[in-house]
């Protein structure tokens, strides 16, 4: 039963948080974009953008909690830009998406190639260190920020004015307008705050877990966001709960494969958690409830 | 703001509007250009003759257009029935598997027999690849964005599993790729002694076909129709879902086809490089053409065109060629945006 110890250990619990704090930044800023009507397939782009801003900032001598907040500019800025054509202008959110993530990726390197034109190794930067706390616990102060963000994102959306709003434009959008509030601004700032959390997410790969900013870094972790949005439901609570499984996956399958390594290929590990996640598409999208306008553009004037 | 249809526009409008959309695109490239210190014109000057200044490069530039003519169609096809097929790229690698499963020696044929069985079965693996998620769609309403994006990574990494495993060739001193092609499962060179091969003129036999399928067919119909509005496509007793399982056989068997093309074509063997994201760039292709399959044609030569420019202008001006797909995106979305702008107008209030 040494598979079975492994979930016993601290560094296992450890792992679990570390690999799920990205995905729970990123998640929660899709699932404000979703939960006020717009698809946001920028996102794997958006984090890619993240992690090499925030980096770049440091590498350049910024300290730590500036390059946070840089990869939160920069990705607010490709969120506006996402709005910007999909709410006033109504275009395709799918093809805006993944144009905004060809767009931001690229620009990412171009702009590391340009800063470094002839470096073979990536160069380091002094990450966040873990807190001073007891087993598990011992993780940055960038882990402990994903958290309260779910805390706040769940607090806004469920019991604060600003929160029904964003949750309405997502359901019914004329009854939004009728109560004076503007579609097109709830919509705008719900996508670019959203954006802002998904580089933060990014920002935490190269400023908290390594210390380096690499081309493939974020390697489909964006969409894996989108799917443990469904997976929760739309619900920030539930979401979370989906990251800390797919993280505890994660951190599993890694250490089985130390163990099981030399009978099956690495490449089995490393396709199961991408697997993991169609499957809980399939189990959940038959009782997750969509909201109702989601990737419908809206027109004042038009029904 | 709202937007309001314009009834008749003017052709300086729908003219002016893609034109102010190329020009923007031009107008950041060249900064992209200045901020690298280099003169934008100058750079400029190079893609252009890096993708057609000579016959070399004309045909690089048609070779490098090949795959992404065919994952273009797969994409305008799928997108114009509304199926949101991201996975190109996976499908691709699968046509690309079973031409090196089926043309490494395990069938023994002349030429003529073997190409054609081999195009086939590369089209039936892209199509059953994307038949998945279609029916994830139809039957239980899984969305196939993700599904699809995510068989992207699976796919890649069981080809990383057969090339490090079964497919690995054994005098390949450790480099993870697969045996050679046998002469006979080799596509021949369209003009000798240099790179192009009979792939583009497939390529171009799929835009046609698939441009007589969409516009003259029944299927063609009911796929416009299910990706115009489903609800009434369906009111109108069209079968919804299998028009879009036949949609996903369509899309997914043609980007099957870029991965026969590009190993039988161009490779002769399977590495894990096969396709830079050509899957990904279908996408790009397939909007530019707005969709439309014989202007998949024109989009792919364009695109594949900056690319390959991009790439000799790198290695003149030592401008990253990143740029490449800077502009590419930007093309996408400056022109999106262009056409939405030439039938509507922004109003305030």
């Amino acid at each position: 039963m040494e598979h079975l110890d492994i979930l016993l250990t601290a560094s296992f619990w450890a792992a679990v948080l570390r690999i799920a704090s990205p995905l729970i930044f990123a998640t929660m800023g899709e699932l404000i974009c979703e939960r006020a009507g717009v698809l946001n397939l920028g996102i794997e782009g958006i984090m890619v953008i993240g992690a090499f801003t925030g980096w770049f900032a440091v590498y350049a001598g910024l300290p730590l909690w500036a390059g946070v907040a840089t990869a939160l500019l920069a990705g607010m800025a490709f969120g506006l830009l996402h709005g910007l054509l999909t709410v006033p202008l109504g275009l395709s959110q799918h093809v805006v998406g993944l144009g905004i993530t060809l767009l931001a990726t690229a620009a990412a390197s171009y702009a590391y190639r340009l800063a470094l034109p002839r470096v073979t190794t990536p160069p380091r930067i002094d990450p966040f260190q873990p807190l001073p706390l007891p087993g598990a616990l011992a993780q940055t102060p960038l882990t402990y920020l994903a958290f309260l963000t779910v805390a706040v994102t769940a607090f806004v959306l469920a019991r604060t004015p600003l929160g029904l709003a964003i949750r309405a434009v997502g359901e019914n959008p004329q009854a939004v307008e009728a109560q004076g509030l503007s579609v097109t601004a709830l919509r705008l700032g719900a996508v670019t705050i959203g954006s802002g959390l998904m580089a933060v997410g990014g920002a935490f790969l190269t400023l908290s877990a390594f210390s380096s900013f690499f081309f493939e870094m974020v390697n489909g972790r964006g969409w894996i966001c989108i799917a443990l949005v469904v997976f929760g439901a739309w619900h920030p609570g539930r979401a979370l709960l989906g990251a800390l499984l797919f993280a505890a996956f994660d951190a599993y399958q890694i250490r089985l494969q130390q163990t099981l390594g030399a009978a099956i290929p690495y490449q089995v590990f490393l396709m199961l958690p991408y697997a993991l996640s169609i499957l809980a598409l399939v189990i959940m999208s038959r009782r997750a409830r969509v909201p109702a306008a989601l990737m419908t553009p809206y027109n004042r004037g038009e029904r | 703001m709202r937007l309001e249809p314009i009834a008749a526009p003017t052709p300086a409008r729908l003219l002016g509007l893609p034109l102010a959309a190329l020009a923007l695109t031009l107008a950041i490239g060249a900064a992209l250009a200045a901020l690298a210190g280099a003169n934008p014109l100058a750079v400029f000057g190079l893609i252009l003759k890096g993708a057609a200044g000579s016959r070399f490069a004309l045909l690089e530039t048609l070779n490098r257009a090949t795959p992404l003519i065919f994952t273009g169609l797969a994409v305008a096809v799928a997108f114009r029935a509304r199926l949101w097929n991201i996975g190109a790229e996976a499908q691709l690698y699968a046509g690309a598997l079973t031409t090196v499963l089926l043309g490494t020696g395990a069938v023994a044929a002349p030429a003529p027999l073997l190409l054609p069985l081999l195009a086939l079965t590369a089209f039936a693996a892209g199509a059953v690849l994307l038949l998945g998620p279609a029916f994830l769609k139809v039957r239980f309403g899984v969305d196939e964005v993700v599904t699809t994006l995510l068989l992207n990574f699976i796919m890649l990494l069981f080809v990383s599993m057969l090339l490090e495993g079964p497919l690995k060739d054994p005098l390949s001193l450790g480099w993870p790729q697969s045996p050679a092609l046998v002469p006979d499962a080799r596509l021949p060179r369209l003009v000798s002694g240099l790179r192009l091969h009979w792939g583009f003129a497939l390529a171009l036999a799929a835009a046609l076909v698939t441009w007589a399928i969409m516009a003259r067919t029944t299927l063609g119909f009911e796929m416009r129709a299910v990706g115009e509005n489903p609800a009434a496509a369906a009111f109108a007793g069209m079968p919804v879902p299998r028009v879009l399982l036949r949609t996903a056989i369509l899309s997914g068997g043609l980007a099957g086809l870029a991965g026969f093309s590009e190993v039988a074509g161009l490779k002769g063997n399977l590495t894990l490089d096969l396709s830079p994201g050509f899957g990904y760039t279908g996408i790009i292709v397939a909007m530019l053409a707005m969709l439309h399959p014989l202007g998949v044609v024109v989009a792919g030569v364009f695109v594949a065109g900056v690319f390959v420019g991009a790439d000799s202008m790198s290695r003149a001006a030592g401008v990253p060629s990143y740029i490449a797909d800077i502009l590419v995106a930007t093309a996408l979305l400056t022109m999106v945006a262009a056409l939405k702008l030439t039938r509507f107008r922004i109003r305030s209030g």
